[in-house]
């Protein structure tokens, strides 16, 4: 479920650490939450479908039926594939959402995942080194922070030709700063602490205490606002696709489904309201469960924390 | 104050040339613009041409100097498609932009002070849970779509509101709605958590100890305390006002930079996406050092030079 490879690997607690031993306590909390377990059904339903369908489902989703064309939904003559009706062209907009929500799913939980290693391993670098790495890397987030995503990935995807690639670069790209920031407050805060300070004073090397003695604390956090990065990084993505520079035909997903409904909006809802759905009720879930994980990871990191990380404005 | 303000600027500065040279490497991350500029059945001498006159066979640093030079003075080129000043389309496409973000920004931070204020008063009980959810629900929701679903609802079906258009006041409610997707729900959990804090501060338990009432303590004591978050998170959602802006754009043709940006890349206009991405640039670092200022005017704590930022 993480997006974070290797945090399993990363799990490890150290001896300084008292945190509770994660991953049983997880899922036992998830049980006991009912919108956290709805919301992580529903990923996992996704990803499921996006992973096991495609294959079966693809030639049927594209095939083109004018006398189909704009079906209402909600009727089964057609068949269970025309059960949610049909777009323009007569593709069964069932199928379609499935091809769909293998395309958003990729490109998102590429993206985050892509942003959230980087962007912890620059921001670990930044706040224990300090000094001039640590000036450029800030001043680099700051003026990311003045260009508005959107514009600079239009202005970017319409330079490269739009495709999966350069749309999931391009999303990574605007959100590393994210974590960098993240990653980099809590370095500042555990590189004064004592299990580091006797690290160093045993002989390990900066790189290998980044390694073992700060990233495995900062992985949690960096878990959670993944988590609530992959939501708005679904609804950025939707939006590129909307606006036309995101994917391309033949690939699919929600936010272009909603574009191709747009001219019939008047006269066929559905093909532009039910990707919306999708969209809304998977970023919906992502929230819950992000919601849910951070308050669920909360108390440990509180007691985890002698000092907190010094509170810049940004931090708010 | 004055130390401040040069230090701030000084920063500033530097994020400005960090986006002078984002611009420029826009325009050079495809080599040439000739295969933008012209026809693809240019022959080759025609694109030499081309190059030739726009000083594009000269060598790369030589070619950011002019830039820069062109860029001190404000000169981004003219635009292809409008054959005028590149800033100028940039910069009269502003207002509109500016007045709508403007009235979203501060709708949403007028229903942010009120949900989050009274989920605080609620904690962890019925109204919290429902002004958590619906915040969290509206933070889901597309911005695009939302403004779709609206015209469809309000303008297709009950027709109460008008499709798209700028003249009249009906028309700024929807792009207004849909610009205020994305702040309110942060804000909101912003209000809500400053909101906690002042509550349990000390000088507030105190006012309750004396008797002062729920409503009076929260306008009068908490929110004071609570301005400085709310007032940093709203200034840090400037930039997102671009965002919603090149959507309502699009989906309204309301007027403003974002229309003017999407036309800029239907019609394979440039220099007016440079100007843009240089104006836009500017007016966040402006807003920025504004809210920086605000900053200190509330929260006398704050010592302004003191210190570094980030």
């Amino acid at each position: 479920m993480s997006s974070v490879p290797a945090a399993s690997e990363l799990e490890v607690v150290p001896a300084a650490d008292p945190r509770p031993t994660g991953g049983r306590l997880t899922v036992h909390r998830l049980l006991r939450s009912p919108s956290a377990l709805l919301s992580a059904s529903w990923l996992a339903f996704l990803v499921v479908v996006a992973v096991a369908l495609p294959p079966f489902v693809e030639t049927a989703a594209n095939r083109q039926d004018l006398s189909l064309r704009l079906l209402p939904p909600f009727s089964l003559d057609e068949g269970f594939a025309f059960v949610l009706g049909a777009d323009s062209l007569g593709r069964p907009e069932l199928l379609q959402l499935v091809m769909g929500t293998r395309s958003s799913l990729l490109v998102a939980v590429t993206a985050v995942a892509a942003a959230a290693v980087v962007g912890m391993a620059l921001g670990l670098v930044s706040g224990y080194f300090g000094g001039w790495v640590d000036e450029i890397l800030m001043r680099i987030a700051d003026v990311m922070h003045t260009i508005p995503s959107l514009l600079l990935a239009l202005a970017v995807l319409y330079v490269l030709q739009p495709s999966v690639g350069n749309l999931v670069i391009v999303l990574a790209v605007t959100r590393v700063p994210v974590y960098l920031r993240t990653a980099r407050a809590e370095a500042l805060a555990l590189r004064e602490r004592v299990f580091v300070e006797s690290s160093r004073a045993v002989g390990a090397r900066d790189w290998r205490i980044i390694r073992t003695d700060l990233a495995p604390l900062v992985v949690p956090t960096i878990r959670t606002v993944a988590m609530l990065e992959l939501a708005s990084v679904l609804l950025a993505a939707a939006g590129l696709s909307f606006l036309g520079i995101g994917l391309q035909r033949p690939d699919v997903d929600w936010g272009m489904m909603v574009a191709d409904g747009r001219a019939y909006l008047a006269s066929a809802w559905w093909v532009t309201v039910l990707p919306g759905v999708a969209i809304v009720l998977t970023a919906l879930a992502a929230n819950l469960l992000s919601n849910w994980l951070r308050a669920a990871e909360d108390p440990a990191q509180a007691a985890r924390f002698v000092r907190r990380p010094r509170g810049g404005r940004r931090a708010a | 104050m004055w130390t401040f303000l040069r230090r701030r600027l000084l920063t500033s500065g530097i994020s400005l040339v960090g986006v002078v040279v984002v611009v420029f490497f826009l325009a050079r991350i495809t080599g040439s613009p000739a295969s933008l500029y012209l026809p693809e059945s240019a022959t080759q001498e025609q694109i030499d041409q081309f190059n030739r006159l726009n000083g594009l066979d000269d060598p790369v640093l030589v070619q950011f100097w002019n830039f820069l030079v062109g860029a001190v003075r404000l000169d981004f080129g003219d635009s292809i498609w409008q054959r005028r000043p590149a800033l100028e389309v940039a910069l009269s496409a502003m207002p509109p932009t500016l007045s709508l973000a403007g009235i979203a920004l501060a709708l949403s931070i007028v229903i942010a002070l009120v949900a989050g204020s009274v989920a605080a008063l609620f904690r962890f009980r019925g109204p919290d849970r429902v002004i958590s959810v619906t915040t969290l629900t509206i933070s889901s929701i597309p911005d695009f779509w939302f403004a779709l679903v609206g015209i469809l609802v309000l303008a297709v079906n009950l027709r109460v509101l008008p499709t798209s258009g700028y003249a009249t006041p009906e028309a700024w409610i929807l792009p207004t709605a849909t610009l205020m997707l994305a702040p309110v729900g942060v804000l909101t959990q912003v209000v809500r958590g400053a909101m906690i804090d002042a509550l349990g501060a000390g000088f507030v338990q105190n006012a309750r100890a004396r008797g002062y009432g729920r409503v009076r303590l929260v306008a009068r004591h908490a929110l004071r305390n609570a301005a400085l978050p709310i007032v940093s998170v709203a200034g840090d959602r400037a930039a997102g006002m671009v965002n919603g802006s090149i959507i309502v754009g699009s989906v309204f043709a309301f007027p403003g930079i974002g229309t003017v940006i999407l036309g800029a890349v239907l019609n394979r206009d440039f220099s007016v996406i440079q100007a843009s991405v240089f104006v836009v640039g500017v007016g966040v670092i402006l807003v920025n050092i504004v809210v920086d200022a605000v900053y200190a005017l509330i929260d006398p704590r704050v010592r302004l030079g003191a210190g570094r930022s980030s």
